[in-house]
């Protein structure tokens, strides 16, 4: 339910390119864009995705980066070298990791920090944590991809615990 | 060879070029700007992925023209290239065992590590290594129409070129006008 919600989010935004990599939460959503029109690759590290979607951003399509927030940390120097610098458009659609109910303590530091180097990097994001939340996530992506910019967004586990 | 032999096989084919970060974009711009070029400023290690992007998202064959210190940064793209192998996409790794752009320091290419082996081991079928110009001609030939990796011997060194003058934002504008544009 909330899975196909966050999918109709981002056809609503014209995604039509994701790159993704795993994550226990996401696993709903890749599930059903796999039964979509929309081209999926799947990368081994999230640095390597910002380099793909840049290369789609350049033939015109509007790519979505899938990822937990702790890939964030890994893509730091892409966002800003590469996405940022040459005005790209794309979106960060990020599980976050590390809040209440979290299982695995490695989480809990970038957890904290991801909002905050977001900020650094001057990227503007939205806080995704209950379903009414939604409706602001499609126009804020169509607004990025208008803008051909750099927005994110962070999906709480609370928003699937709510839903239930 | 040199890069700049590199330069010249890849520039009278009609194809878009990706340009890795340094001498290998600044060469690419001295040698023959024009605006199917793409060059990377920043970002180290991601030339091979942006091309990758590239090429499953528009039709026109992508070169790549990268380096093994930067491909080393970022091997994981090349078992990403392996599972999605766009007929239209071309690596080429000019191997000259040092990273050129920061002093010449040394690569492990140099030692034990050979990218053509990597390359098949990721997966990727259509995987070549040269050491001439003619060599690579005849490799860019066989492999058009394949998803293709092309290691290509290069000697240390890099021409006295200058830093390219363009904006990041004018590269990406008049690339995005000549894909739009077509031919």
């Amino acid at each position: 339910m909330i899975d196909t919600r966050i999918v109709h989010c981002m056809q609503a935004a014209a995604v039509d390119m994701v790159v993704s990599l795993p994550c226990n939460m996401l696993s709903g959503i890749l599930d059903h864009i796999d039964m979509l029109p929309i081209k999926r690759i799947s990368v081994c590290r999230e640095e390597e995705g910002v380099g793909i979607a840049a290369g789609a951003a350049l033939a015109g399509k509007w790519p979505v980066l899938l990822m937990q927030n702790s890939g964030l940390g890994n893509c730091v120097n892409a966002l800003a070298s590469l996405t940022c610098l040459y005005r790209l458009p794309l979106f960060l659609l990020m599980s976050h990791r590390g809040g209440a109910g979290e299982q695995i303590a490695a989480q809990i530091p970038m957890g904290q920090a991801a909002p905050r180097v977001l900020e650094a990097l001057a990227i503007p994001y939205t806080a995704v944590a209950t379903p009414d939340d939604l409706d602001a996530l499609a126009s804020f992506m169509r607004q990025i991809y208008a803008d051909r910019a750099v927005g994110a967004a962070f999906l709480s586990r609370e928003l699937w615990h709510a839903a239930q | 060879m040199r890069r700049s032999e590199i330069i010249e096989e890849i520039v009278r084919r009609d194809w878009l070029i990706v340009a890795n970060i340094g001498y290998p974009a600044r060469e690419l711009f001295a040698a023959a700007d024009r605006p199917g070029n793409f060059y990377m400023l920043g970002s180290m290690g991601l030339a091979s992925s942006l091309g990758l992007g590239l090429a499953v998202s528009q039709p026109h064959r992508v070169c790549i023209l990268d380096g093994d210190g930067s491909v080393l940064m970022n091997l994981g793209s090349l078992a990403t290239i392996a599972h999605h192998a766009p007929d239209n996409f071309c690596l080429i790794i000019a191997d000259n065992k040092v990273y050129g752009s920061t002093g010449g320091q040394p690569t492990y290419t140099g030692g034990r590590t050979d990218l053509a082996a990597v390359a098949r081991a990721a997966g990727n079928t259509q995987v070549s290594r040269v050491s001439t110009k003619s060599q690579l001609a005849r490799a860019l030939d066989e492999h058009e129409g394949h998803a293709s990796i092309i290691i290509a011997d290069t000697d240390p060194g890099n021409a006295d070129v200058p830093v390219i003058p363009l904006s990041a934002v004018a590269i990406k504008e008049r690339f995005m006008a000549r894909l739009m544009g077509g031919n």
